[in-house]
């Protein structure tokens, strides 16, 4: 038996838990193409956040997929994606924000939320803040990088029910905006819920026993 | 036998108070470092064509190894040269006075539709504002997508990445430029890198294209009050064996932020917006 606990994160919210060295972190598009804006932080030291240059140096790739090693800011690893049906998720694109819709967008677009509004609201809790903001991954969000450099988020490759499966490498605050964009394909212009569960791993709950035997 | 007299020992150079201050201040004149400030920067000894040599405000050579930082005026141009073609500068940038607006290397990608730095991008802040232009390129070679190497990976790598070591690594730098203006590691942004390229394929893997040669400038326009810090070490992806780098040349002078008339305001819409949004920002508090 494994310990799992499931939380619903409802369209365009915000959620954050503590994950534990070994325990995985699982997030399920349930409706398909919902784009799940995500950081990482190391729970004893906050200063340690997630690097996409990093990650994204030490891999010598852009797409994050099962075997990427989310590294933080110092190059050490924070999880490791240990499964993915999608096929591949951005970690260039950022978050969007009111003031970055203003530019991609129009100033029309300045009452719209956004998920740098989650991770301030959501980071709060832990005393993370505007500081502490730093590139993220997007899960099933996609943004392909064409031979001249032209770079965007275009129609995505998720589908309902995907998965993408994290390790804790150590124990790490996970700070997630389930986005709220509706000016592009990102969330197919339509923000649904997502799932995101945490479980112990299995070795943990065996190792009692293991021992006896 | 006759004895041999003790020989005089000559009389130590700073073995008194008066010594010491006489061969501190013959240092200045004899000095021959190339790798150094110029202060005023009007004493460096040359200037970019076109250029009044009375009106540079910032004048630093920074060698392989080395960093700069400076607190900028909206306006000043930045002139950065790779004078041997192998600098790789690694750059960060804030509002100055309100550093937590800072650099923000996703926006500058994604708002521009395009991810490789170039003339006429903008560096945009995390708050929907141009912080600087990039009006002059002439090595067409940076990156945005790897940032500032860690002390670990150049211990992994050369075997060391300590400020004090041979082969320091840009963050650990950084880090000390933020601490100069009372930052922490916090402080500092995603960076990109000035003067060493690559290249995504299809898949998104990434391919090495080094620099442009000797001599390559590149010219950053400050549309803010600017914090700007700076280190000269190899990029992180670098396949050479050795430490490689060679210093960069720091010029600044007084021009003008972009404005509404100058072809840059109306390039793109999204420029167009940034460049306002940072007008409005700097008029409101005016």
């Amino acid at each position: 038996m494994t310990a799992a606990h499931e939380h619903l994160v409802g369209p365009r919210g915000p959620w954050s838990g503590l994950v534990a060295a070994g325990q995985t972190l699982r997030i399920t598009d349930l409706e398909g193409n919902q784009a799940v804006d995500f950081l990482l932080f190391d729970a004893a030291d906050t200063t340690l956040r997630y690097s996409a240059q990093n990650t994204i140096a030490a891999a010598g790739a852009l797409f994050l997929t099962t075997g990427s090693v989310l590294r933080d800011v110092e190059h050490r690893p924070l999880a490791t994606v240990t499964a993915d049906n999608c096929g591949r998720h951005d970690t260039i694109g950022g978050a969007c924000s009111k003031e970055s819709n203003t530019l991609r967008y129009g100033h029309q677009t300045w009452a719209q939320h956004a998920c740098v509004e989650n991770f301030l609201h959501e980071g709060a809790k832990w005393g993370l803040g505007k500081r502490d903001m730093t590139g993220n991954i997007n899960w099933f969000m996609n943004v392909p990088v064409e031979d001249d450099g032209c770079l965007g988020i275009v129609d995505g490759i998720s589908a309902p029910g995907l998965e993408v499966a994290l390790r804790a490498e150590r124990d790490v605050i996970a700070l997630i905006s389930n986005c709220p964009q509706i000016n592009n394909p990102c969330n197919a212009f339509n923000p649904t819920s997502i799932r995101v569960t945490v479980t112990a791993p299995i070795e943990d709950s065996q190792a009692s026993s293991r021992v006896e035997s | 036998m006759t004895e041999t007299p003790e020989p005089q020992a000559e009389p130590s150079a700073t073995g008194s108070t008066y010594a010491a201050r006489d061969h501190a201040r013959a240092q200045e004149a004899a000095a021959t470092a190339t790798e150094r400030a110029w202060i005023p920067a009007t004493a460096h000894p040359d200037t970019p064509a076109g250029i009044d040599p009375e009106a540079l405000l910032w004048a630093e050579t920074v060698g392989a190894g080395g960093y700069a930082h400076q607190v900028i005026a909206p306006g000043t141009m930045v002139e950065l040269t790779d004078l041997d073609g192998d600098a790789c500068v690694h750059l960060a940038l804030a509002w100055a006075g309100t550093p937590w607006e800072r650099l923000c290397v996703p926006d500058t990608l994604k708002v521009q539709w395009n991810a490789y730095l170039g003339q006429g991008s903008l560096l945009l802040s995390d708050q929907g504002r141009a912080l600087a232009s990039l009006v002059l390129d002439e090595s067409g070679r940076h990156d945005a997508f790897c940032g500032a190497p860690t002390a670990a990976q150049h211990e992994e790598r050369y075997g060391d990445g300590t400020p004090w070591g041979p082969t320091p690594a840009a963050r650990e730098l950084l880090k000390l430029a933020a601490a100069k203006h009372d930052l922490t590691a916090r402080d500092l942004p995603q960076t990109i890198a000035l003067f060493k390229g690559l290249k995504a394929d299809a898949e998104g893997r990434l391919h090495w294209l080094g620099g442009a040669g000797p001599g390559r400038r590149v010219r950053l326009l400050a549309e803010a009050p600017l914090l700007v810090m700076l280190a000269n070490t190899p990029h992180p992806l670098d396949p050479r064996e050795a430490y490689t780098a060679t210093p960069v040349r720091v010029l600044a002078w007084r021009e003008r932020p972009t404005a509404p008339g100058d072809a840059r305001w109306d390039a793109t819409p999204e420029g167009r917006r940034a460049l306002a949004n940072t007008a409005a920002r700097i008029g409101a508090a005016a």
